[in-house]
């Protein structure tokens, strides 16, 4: 089945490479596939509607690398969609977070079988060789037979303490016993492990959002398996609802699943995957990396690499293609909107004097200063422009600014300060070009950017308060 | 783009997802009323009983191809959403039917079943659930404990024993399981029981070695039976989606998969993958597990099976 979608998919991706922008037809024509692939990937249904909804958006009017077909052009940036959505974020700390008073209560849940015994221990053996951390482990799990003596085998393999067997005591009992036991015996974590539940089952949720609420957890992890299929929708919405879930560990990803639960679970619950499990043995746990799953569920792993080249040929003759100009002194708004586009994607322009050595006063500076809403009214301006104008900015005088103003819906006095800021730039621009340092004009605004901070000495252009 | 930028784009995007879900059970409530009205059978609603069937993990292929072939003659024809259900659950089951298929025991002493599956499926359930019904249809049943490999795997099932009043031949943990299969085997012909239910380790199909280790199981078992193991259940869990069709393809062409169990269908997850994998490899379905306890083991219904796909 895997094949047959290959060579549909490969029937959309071979036709003619095409510069310009993606058009409706090319991005519709390519979800329709990349939405059977993720379904195939287990990616649940209204998961995927608004992904692909999210993406097309996005991708309508994106400029076609060259050498690219459109289709594989948008297979990229579903690409980096999936990244990004299964990203925590940055700033987020990968693995669990243990910033409470000791003991850090953790609570595991999720189906039967999912494989929260197996990561409780393995999390513990973790916390404890790699983090120094003091480990106590608690079951549950009064329901599954032998489930308790499974712990407390795996504690004695990995070297951390289980809290003793007491025969008839309830859930919220035990949570309370081994907490009271991390505290009196100085633990740091309290790892509890529960039974499997379903998530329609009230008896066993309202069990486990009691113990929930007795142990006031710091850290809930959902340990799911990484072949679950669309149910991964209904069991993310149940224990979050139930127990706010703050994380997921998912299972099993040493198997041949696609994994698409990973993005149902992420999308639901808001939360971040912490830990993959990739092995049955202690030390098969891995931080999860949104990369490495991303090309997994998208299963295009080929197509994204290929475009991913293309940008850097691209990437390297714009550069060079830059340079050259700004030797002779030429710098247009389509430079501008170039190098502005290129900014959008590194992240603001704090980020990228962070990048440049002896920059780290002027970062601060230009922290929070820099919003992507006035790159974006920037290129709203230019793209109302005409091709003449964009190559001649002298031309734009009074009627032409108006014109350019109301396409854009924005005010004549918008136009003259994006003027200002080109004209600006493009004086810097000669003045780097003087300095003759090919190196700097590689890097194109990053290097202008060195240019400026000595030549001007005022506030850089499109810093801007939100 | 701003750190900021991008966090709250992608709570609105959460959000919206929520919405979408809400609206999503707003329809379906919406629709129980809609659902009586009779209206012509257009591309909406084939799009919505389509989506119905990928959301039971049926594939995006099968869902499609199937509400192609059911909507063909059907198109345009006045007809109620629940008569249009009704006529898929009708189509789905006759699917289904060839596959619904008890397990029968052979007159072997004793009958040898292998079950087999990927980890945490619920082969040790299972076995404790078919063990305490043949023994109360009068059958000698004995069990082998064959999980020697995860923690407190053997106690489990001692604990199954125990229940169904069944022996257990089990070893230490970390023990051969070929081994321990073989003694299982000989023991079980010695006490002349009817019935040696083999429970086996967990493993993921593309793990060579592991399933390398089911051969040898085999190997072994055949020394005392050329034709055993008699029957080999594959444990598939209900909320597995796609991944199924590898585990099956796997499992049959390593180690002769004879029929299928599909447990956790008490959940929420419909098992509708097994549509697709009934017209594959046509291996008989022998019985849903729906629950945790022994008396929740059920024969294959394909017409129930199909209703609850549907909605119905
Ligand atoms: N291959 C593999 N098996 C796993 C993984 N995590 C857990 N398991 C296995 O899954 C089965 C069920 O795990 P268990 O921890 O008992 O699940 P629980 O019922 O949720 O507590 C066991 O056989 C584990 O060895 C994993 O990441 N990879
Ligand atoms: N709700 C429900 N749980 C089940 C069913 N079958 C097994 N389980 C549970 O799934 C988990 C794993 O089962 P187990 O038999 O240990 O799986 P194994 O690793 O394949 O042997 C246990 O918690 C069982 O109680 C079922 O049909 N319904
Ligand atoms: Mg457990
Ligand atoms: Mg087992």
């Amino acid at each position: 089945m895997f094949e047959k979608l290959q060579e549909r998919l490969n029937g959309v991706f071979d036709k003619l490479t095409r510069r310009g922008a993606l058009s409706e037809a090319d991005v519709d024509e390519a979800m329709r596939e990349v939405r059977v692939a993720l379904l195939e990937a287990d990616v649940a249904l209204p998961v995927v509607k608004d992904f692909v909804a999210k993406v097309r958006e996005g991708a309508v009017g994106e400029r076609v690398v060259k050498s690219v077909t459109p289709g594989q052009m948008v297979v990229k940036l579903v690409h980096d969609e999936l990244v990004k959505t299964l990203s925590a974020g940055e700033g987020v700390e990968p693995g669990l977070d243990l910033n409470a008073p000791a003991p850090v209560p953790i609570l595991m849940v999720g189906l039967q079988g999912s494989g929260k015994t197996t990561t409780t221990a393995k999390i513990a053996k973790r916390l404890f060789e790699q983090r120094g951390k003091r480990v106590l482990m608690a079951s549950l799990d009064v329901r599954r037979p032998a489930a308790q003596q499974q712990l407390a085998i795996l504690g004695e393999q990995v070297g951390v303490k289980t809290l003793p067997i007491v025969l008839g005591e309830t859930p919220v009992a035990i949570a309370k016993r081994a907490i009271q036991m991390g505290r009196l015996e100085g633990f740091d974590v309290v790892l509890l492990d529960t039974a499997g539940r379903l998530a329609i089952d009230e008896e066993l949720m309202s069990e486990v959002a009691e113990v929930h609420a007795a142990a006031k957890p710091h850290e809930t992890l959902l340990v799911a398996d990484a072949m679950t299929g669309q149910d991964a929708v209904n069991v993310a919405k149940a224990f979050k609802e139930r127990v706010n879930v703050t994380g997921i560990a998912l299972t099993r990803v040493d198997g041949d699943a696609r994994g698409g639960a990973a993005l149902s679970m992420r999308a639901i619950t808001g939360c971040p995957i912490k830990l993959i499990g990739v092995g049955e043995k202690m030390d098969a746990l891995e931080d999860f990396h949104a990369d490495r799953i991303s090309s997994r569920i998208l299963g295009m792993g080929d197509i994204v690499s290929l475009v991913e080249k293309a940008i850097e040929t691209t990437e390297a003759e714009e550069a060079e293609r830059l340079a050259k100009k700004m030797q002779k002194g030429e710098f247009d708004m389509n430079d501008l909107a170039g190098q502005l586009k290129q900014l959008q994607k590194m992240g603001g322009l704090a980020s990228i004097a962070g990048m440049l050595p002896g920059l780290g006063k002027m970062q601060k500076q230009l922290e929070g200063r820099v919003d992507d809403k006035v790159i974006r009214r920037s290129l709203a301006i230019i793209s109302s422009m005409t091709p003449k104008e964009r190559r001649n900015p002298d031309l734009i005088k009074a009627s032409r600014k108006n014109r350019i103003a109301k396409g854009c819906g924005m005010q004549v006095q918008d136009v003259n300060k994006l003027l200002k800021q080109h004209l600006e730039m493009a004086r810097m621009m000669k003045q780097v070009s003087k300095l003759g340092q090919k190196g700097l004009m590689r890097s194109g605004m990053a290097g202008l950017m060195k240019g400026g901070a000595g030549g001007m000495g005022g506030p850089p252009p499109f810093g801007g308060r939100r | 783009m701003t750190l900021e930028t991008s966090e709250t784009e992608k709570r609105g995007w959460f959000q919206r997802l929520k919405a979408g879900l809400t609206r999503t059970s707003t329809k379906i409530t919406g629709s129980i009323t809609g659902i009586f009205t009779k209206k012509k059978l257009d591309r909406a609603l084939l799009e919505e009983l389509e989506e119905a069937l990928i959301a039971a993990d049926m594939g995006p292929a099968t869902a499609a191809r199937l509400t192609e072939a059911l909507a063909k003659d059907r198109f345009d024809k006045e007809i109620t959403e629940q008569e249009v259900r009704e006529v898929f659950a009708t189509e789905i089951a006759n699917i289904l039917k060839p596959v619904a298929q008890p397990l029968v025991l052979s007159d072997r002493e004793p009958h040898v079943v292998l079950v087999i599956g990927v980890n945490g499926s619920g082969k040790t359930t299972t076995i404790g659930k078919l063990a305490q019904n043949y023994k109360r249809a009068g059958k000698n049943v004995m069990l082998a404990a064959g999980d020697t490999f995860r923690a407190a795997a053997v106690e489990q099932l001692k604990i199954w024993g125990e229940r169904a009043g069944v022996k257990v031949v089990a070893r230490e943990a970390g023990a051969d399981a070929a081994g321990l299969a073989y003694d299982a085997l000989a023991a079980a012909k010695a006490e002349g029981a009817d019935l040696l239910l083999i429970d086996t380790a967990g493993r993921l199909q593309n793990k060579t070695d592991l399933m390398a280790e089911l051969q040898k199981i085999i190997r072994v078992i055949r020394k005392l039976d050329p034709e055993a193991p008699h029957s080999t259940l594959l444990v598939l869990d209900a909320t597995t989606g796609q991944n199924a069709h590898s585990q099956v393809e796997i499992f049959k062409a390593m180690c002769d998969v004879t029929g299928l169990v599909i447990t956790k269908l008490d959940g929420s997850a419909k098992g509708g993958v097994l549509v697709a994998l009934a017209e594959k490899f046509k291996l008989p379905v022998h019985a849903v597990g729906v629950g945790e306890t022994a008396d929740d083991l059920r024969p294959f219904d394909a017409e129930v099976f199909a209703k609850d796909l549907m909605d119905v």
